[in-house]
């Protein structure tokens, strides 16, 4: 006797409930009941009609391992032609990883710390930040950990590239249609939300591990959100009297975009763009489980090993990159705002 | 009212704002009903209704009204950044309503400039570039941009300042480029959106003059909003005064001024200074006396005459305008032309 027998009897369903199964006892629980007195459990110990409890009534409901199994049979049946759809898509991201890597890994040490240095020195203009990022720099070679730290920053780089590439133009799309935009916001809340591990999941299924695409997705997954969310704001908190001034005086949806709404809602665009390499730093290091090279193997290693110093020595590195890559960004982002306004 | 046909033509305009515009439509037209009573009934509010103005080619029509009178929506009518309810928008002749968008782009370009009361300048670009931007707009080469640009910044008075940025000038001065914007454009129609009324009184006095002063050189048509009865009888040549979105009395602003149409008006007339708007012209007679105590332009003000009378009341002058006598003021008419009539209980 299962605790949901009435149930069945009483929607006279017991034939078909029994039809097609055998008599003989299943699990453990069966045969227990069997043996056992078939008195009715307290009030206490009556269970919720799961499908494992209804299963127990009546053979014909599905067992919640069978839904477990169909899900995953569902996924694994959709997989290949997902694959074909994703494979020739996502290549492309397999060969910038890789060829970023190449040169991060590859080149000399002072070629990679001079470009850094001349590329800070020309979005920011700043001395201090120069001089910090040089600081940085020296500390990752003096420690050894210049390699695994440029494989982080080289991960990093083509993400933002990336996800800037892709997010800015989700964003200005999302600006000019509500409608999109509502439709939209869920997916950024649902990929804000969800923890990283949880998404990683049907990735690993999806591409082959050992595919640099694969932590690839998943940082720029996880990175563009902030851009995403800035762009579309920037753009409509735009000063609604310039750009009637822009319809006023003729111009098209293009011009408009150009003219005057990219540069007015560049500083919040830049905002977004911070966002999004902090993020990719912090996605870099949990992918690491997922293949992802960098500082954050080093991390994975402390944890997995019990080695306290490698752990905390690459987290130190983790530390100092993030503060570099934000001052920087930051300043850059200063710098836009000071040539907007241009306040004598 | 000439008898050519108006560079812009209003005719049986109206605009409600809301979803079902079109189906509340009727409740006005056809029973009448007015502001309140369709935002409490339907939900609706009514933005303008009735509009039937001619603005002539030449001209300064200014649209006078307070705040929530429509006078905003319906400047943004011209150039169709609102599309009305119902009725037509003539500009020179040829419906604006049937337009595509790309026709209207290019009317927006060619035909009518904008001049905004928050200047809406761009502020990541200099003085020069703002002033080239209908030009910019149009694809025009860089050397043509830059002459014209600099042409008309001289013109406002901004000669030097053309590599400045807008957030680095007073608020008359970008104005001035607001202008100048307008101005480069080339266009036959000019709409000023409350164009003066951010500025303190002193640099308003400054800009309606430069405006006065271009207008006697450029002939433009231009569509002047404003809610200063002031700046309104100083600019018109047309006014048009509108009230709860529709208008209640539009003509010669000296005609409006001596013969107020409603109460309304009359409050609004009654506190400006009567002696510096009124001109000889409005309130002379006839020719009939012989013996003059002197010659007065048609054009002067009558805070002019009353000065150049000494508060003599006793004299009578002739009037003349380019050359020729053609009437007579008797500083009794004068005076009594001072005094508002009051018909409305509650004015001041």
């Amino acid at each position: 006797m299962a605790t949901y027998d009435w149930f069945f009897n009483m929607l006279g369903l017991r034939d078909w409930c029994d039809a097609g199964t055998s008599k003989a006892p299943m699990s453990m629980a069966d045969l227990l009941n069997k043996t056992g007195n078939a008195e009715a459990p307290p009030f206490y110990d009556v269970p919720f009609p799961s499908l494992d409890a209804l299963n127990d009534a009546c053979g014909q409901i599905t067992q919640t391992r069978d839904v477990v199994k169909g899900l995953e049979e569902g996924f694994l049946a959709v997989r290949p032609a997902l694959r074909t759809m994703l494979d020739p898509i996502t290549q492309p991201l397999s060969w910038m990883l890789d060829g970023t890597l190449y040169v991060f890994t590859e080149a000399p040490w002072f070629l990679i710390m001079a470009s850094i240095l001349i590329v800070v020195w020309y979005a920011t203009r700043s001395k201090s930040v120069v001089l910090f990022n040089l600081f940085c720099l020296s500390f990752f070679s003096l420690v050894d950990h210049f390699e695994p730290a440029m494989e982080t920053l080289a991960v990093i780089l083509v993400c933002t590239v990336i996800s800037a590439l892709f997010g800015v133009p989700i964003g200005i799309a999302m600006s000019k249609s509500n409608r999109l935009q509502k439709s939209i916001i869920p997916i950024l809340d649902l990929l804000q939300t969800l923890p990283t591990f949880v998404y990683l999941i049907p990735l690993i299924f999806l591409f082959p591990i050992g595919e640099s695409r694969l932590y690839g997705i998943a940082i720029t997954l996880y990175a563009i959100v902030p851009i995403i969310r800035l762009t579309d704001l920037g753009i409509r908190l735009v000063d609604q009297d310039v750009v009637e001034a822009g319809n006023a005086f003729g111009m098209s949806p293009g011009q408009k975009l150009g003219k005057v709404e990219m540069p007015l809602a560049l500083p919040n665009i830049m905002a977004g763009l911070n966002q999004t390499i902090m993020m990719s730093l912090a996605m870099v290091v949990i992918a690491s489980m997922v293949t992802a090279p960098g500082l954050g193997v080093l991390v994975l290693r402390g944890i997995r090993n019990l080695e306290l110093g490698v752990g905390l020595m690459a987290g130190i590195c983790i530390v100092l990159l993030a503060v570099m890559l934000d001052r920087t960004s930051k300043a850059a982002l200063s710098r836009i705002d000071r040539a907007k306004s241009k306040t004598s | 009212m000439s008898d050519k046909t108006p560079k812009v033509n209003l005719r049986g305009l109206y605009k409600i704002f809301g979803a079902r515009d079109k189906e509340v439509l009727k409740h006005v037209k056809e029973d009448g009903m007015g502001k309140e009573e369709l935002l409490e009934k339907h939900g609706h509010v009514l933005g303008l209704q009735a509009i039937n103005v001619e603005m002539q080619a030449g001209e300064i029509t200014v649209v006078m009204g307070l705040s929530g009178s429509g006078k905003s929506t319906l400047i943004r009518h011209l150039n169709r950044l609102i599309d009305p309810t119902d009725g037509e928008i003539l500009v020179d002749g040829e419906d604006v309503m049937k337009l595509s968008k790309i026709e209207l782009r290019q009317m927006r370009q060619e035909k009518m400039s904008m001049v905004f009361q928050k200047f809406a300048l761009l502020p990541h670009r200099t003085v020069k570039q703002n002033a080239a931007m209908s030009l910019n707009v149009r694809g025009m080469d860089k050397a043509t941009q830059n002459t014209e640009a600099l042409k008309w910044l001289e013109r406002v008075g901004l000669g030097g300042y053309e590599n400045h940025y807008p957030s680095q000038l007073s608020g008359g001065m970008q104005q001035r480029v607001g202008i100048a914007r307008a101005l480069a454009a080339n266009t036959d129609i000019m709409l000023m959106d409350e164009a003066f009324s951010a500025l303190d009184p002193l640099i308003r006095t400054d800009m309606q003059n430069l405006l006065l002063e271009l207008q006697v050189e450029l002939h433009k048509t231009i569509i002047f909003i404003t809610h200063d009865l002031d700046e309104a009888l100083k600019l018109a040549d047309h006014l048009v005064i509108l009230k709860d979105g529709a208008v209640i009395q539009q003509g010669e602003p000296q005609e409006i001024l001596l013969n107020p149409a409603d109460p309304y008006i009359e409050d609004f007339v009654s506190d400006i200074n009567r002696a510096r708007v009124l001109r000889v012209r409005s309130v002379m007679k006839h020719l009939e006396s012989t013996e003059f105590s002197g010659d007065v332009e048609a054009d002067d003000n009558l805070e002019s005459l009353i000065a150049l009378s000494e508060g003599d009341t006793s004299l009578v002058y002739r009037v003349i305008s380019e050359g020729e006598p053609i009437g007579e003021l008797n500083m009794r008419d004068l005076v009594k032309a001072l005094v508002p009539r009051i018909s409305s209980t509650q004015a001041a």
